[in-house]
């Protein structure tokens, strides 16, 4: 057997040398390739914030190529009825109405018979279709409708006109408020590091001032800067002291002022965190506090999508006439100063428990479903009909008996809205029915009926005779809006 | 040439095939033809019905002004509860699926069952025709779930809770408006009622 010991390669080198070089080398590469993979594990996953007047939510973002892709389903599924279809390299995707061709590995795309550029190739992943993030600015306006603002850079998408928007000013002298009005209720995570206070809105489609640095030319509180990134905005206050921020007039205005300021009579946000040191006692929430309301009423067009509800004629469904209820009723509710969301304002298909989880979430001062017949004349006013109850337990509420507590609040509501539509020398009627979400939730809530006044269907889709009834509603609401606003 | 008779016999024999062809085209034309009678009326047949005639209040929903009104009407009661139920439902439906009906009901709706299968809780059985054909709107899917609750739960006395189901499952409304995912609250219903004996 020949022996290894005294050979030498060609650099020189002895083989045990040799042996010794290698196993160092591959120790070096397989360290790298541990640092590498706890990079990659712990980098914070990316994902994109979509704001729409449905809904506001996030998917997650996957880096092919050296794209952000964005699975188009995921993206699609909260504001309306999609489904796709992979058939060998092609991918079909139906939104609505609308249809769409991808094609593997192809940067151009079909839509309703017309292409479109993606800028970047499509992928199918286990049967999901990814396309470039960048190309969303291109692709959704033609599938939704709509107008889209895409903010590539921070991961975040625009649908339709919902930003909000926001000023700042500095008020007082001693000591100085820094008071941020927003254009829409608001509930950031607030977090204070000294007199440095950064308030996070991952939720709320907000949207930067024409520059991002504000100054306000104090010593106290100094400037503040808004920046976007990974799908949220975030809005950094400088204070050369500890601060604090205090939400007022129901989400839509935040007062940040030192934190040795008596506080204001205003009300504490739950979501603030009190500075480090010295925690003071009245900007302290008390632990039951419940969220501040982003709106005070929540107008539900109902049906919707797939769900026509009634036929009224050949041409017209229910769940056309009550978006355009809902809208109209929204305007008149806002030019009385009352903060209104109308839940579809689209042709989503929203379930009913949906609905109710969002109302309840939003903790609405008052919920109002729409709906619209053909029979009868003029409207009805229901409230929930409570089917037999299960009992609640202990903090939790029973899904379907949750409106239980607050039928006496709805009931004298539905009569004041009655009492006003009567005004207006409208035929009105109040019922209650077994007609959901009403049962599930936890707030005020009724549901409108509104039928013609005679026999012309037509004047459901009138705009003077909508106006006519969503003013009358408006009216009541607002008359009584002090009762809505104290209730839990 | 053909022999006379073997003419003859086949003149006959053509006769007869022709004649029984005749025959079983008009015996085919009578079978395939439907009963005139039976695609105009679409009620359900009511079972024979053994017992006494009983005085009974029905609960009858009114679409002109959106009422519910209790009428009395006799009717031939069974001795058993679940058969009572179901006799009294049935005599409901009978009046919706008239042509002078004051709130009509869609071509074979049907009530499959009622069964009182706990002390206090009723279940009606729909057939699907009930349920597909339905009118839909929130009044009008009211009253109808209001008039067979009522109507059952006023005459069949200790009743707590009504559950409906359409072909023996549940779903989630009649006709895109009325709960029946949940039991009904025969005490809820029975103030309902009331609410609905004053029209518009």
């Amino acid at each position: 057997m020949p022996s290894t010991s005294g050979r030498q390669d060609s650099n020189g080198c002895s083989p045990v040398v040799a042996e010794v070089f290698r196993l160092r080398t591959l120790l070096r590469i397989s360290s790298l390739l541990f640092v590498c993979t706890l990079l990659v594990s712990g980098a914070p996953e990316k994902h994109l914030s979509v704001y729409s007047t449905a809904a506001n939510y996030s998917v997650p973002l996957v880096q092919r190529e050296g794209h952000d892709y964005v699975g188009l389903l995921e993206l699609l599924e909260p504001l309306g009825r999609v489904t796709a279809k992979a058939d060998n390299s092609r991918w079909r995707l139906r939104y609505n109405s609308v249809q769409a061709e991808f094609d593997v590995d192809k940067a151009r795309a079909r839509i309703q018979g017309r292409d479109a550029d993606l800028g970047g190739k499509f992928l199918i992943e286990n049967k999901r279709g990814l396309v470039p993030v960048g190309s969303l600015s291109a692709l959704l306006p033609r599938i939704l409708g709509g107008p889209v603002s895409l903010h590539e850079v921070s991961d975040r998408l625009f649908i339709g006109s919902v930003a909000t928007h926001f000023t700042a000013s500095l008020s007082g002298d001693n000591p100085p408020k820094l008071v941020f009005h927003f254009t829409a209720p608001v509930n950031p995570t607030i977090a204070t590091d000294g007199g440095v206070l950064r308030m996070t809105f991952s939720r709320e489609p907000l949207v930067g001032p024409a520059s991002p640095t504000l100054t306000f030319g104090s010593k106290v509180i100094s400037s503040a800067t808004y920046l976007e990134s990974n799908g949220a905005a975030v809005v950094t206050v400088n204070a050369s002291v500890p601060v604090i921020a205090l939400f007022a007039n129901e989400g839509r205005t935040l007062v940040i002022s030192p934190t040795s300021t008596p506080a204001p009579s205003t009300t504490p946000a739950a979501a603030t965190n009190p500075p480090p040191t010295p925690p003071p006692a009245p900007a302290v929430p008390p632990p039951a506090a419940p969220a501040p309301r982003r709106y005070f009423a929540v107008v539900d067009a109902s049906h919707g999508g797939d769900d026509h509800g009634e036929t009224l004629s050949t041409t017209l469904a229910e769940k056309d006439v009550t978006v355009a209820l809902a809208r109209s009723l929204r305007q008149e509710l806002e030019s009385r100063g009352i903060s209104t969301l109308v839940l579809r304002d689209s042709d989503a298909n929203l379930s009913v428990d949906q609905r109710a989880v969002f109302a309840n979430a939003d903790h609405a001062a008052i919920y109002i479903a729409v709906h619209a017949t053909s029979s009868g004349h003029g409207v009805r006013v229901y409230t929930a009909l409570l089917p037999y109850g299960e009992d609640d337990r202990g903090p939790f509420r029973s899904w379907i008996t949750a409106q239980h507590p607050t039928l006496p609040l709805s009931q004298s509501t539905a009569s004041a809205v009655a009492s006003e539509l009567q005004k207006r020398q409208l035929p009105v009627r109040t019922l209650s029915a077994a007609l959901r979400p009403l049962n599930n939730l936890t707030g005020p809530a009724l549901a409108i009926e509104v039928a013609p006044q005679g026999s012309d269907l037509s004047q459901l889709t009138a705009p003077d005779y909508q106006q006519l009834v969503t003013g009358a509603v408006a009216t009541a609401i607002a008359a009584v809006r002090d009762q809505l606003g104290n209730a839990p | 040439m053909i022999p006379r008779h073997l003419i003859i016999a086949f003149a006959v024999l053509l006769a007869v095939a022709l004649g029984l062809s005749l025959f079983a085209w008009h015996l085919r034309k009578n079978a395939t033809a439907p009963p005139p009678a039976a695609a105009v009326d679409t009620r359900p047949l009511a079972p024979p019905v053994s017992g006494p005639s009983e005085r009974v209040v029905l609960f009858i929903a009114h679409d002109d002004d959106g009422t519910l009104r209790g009428e009395s009407a006799q009717i031939a009661m069974p001795s058993g509860r679940q058969q009572r139920a179901e006799e009294l439902l049935r005599a409901l439906l009978s009046i919706y699926l008239d042509k002078n009906s004051p709130h009509h009901l869609g071509a074979g709706a049907e009530i499959r069952s009622v069964y009182l299968v706990d002390p206090g809780v009723a279940v009606i059985d729909l057939n699907s025709a009930f349920a597909d054909t339905h009118r839909s709107g929130v009044l009008v899917e009211e009253l109808t779930v209001a008039s067979l609750i009522q109507t059952v739960s006023v005459n069949i006395p200790n009743l707590l809770k009504v559950k409906i189901l359409v072909e023996g499952k549940e779903r989630d409304t009649l006709a895109g408006h009325a709960d029946l995912t949940s039991y009904y609250d025969v005490a809820a219903v029975n103030q309902l009622a009331t609410q609905l004996q004053n029209g518009q």
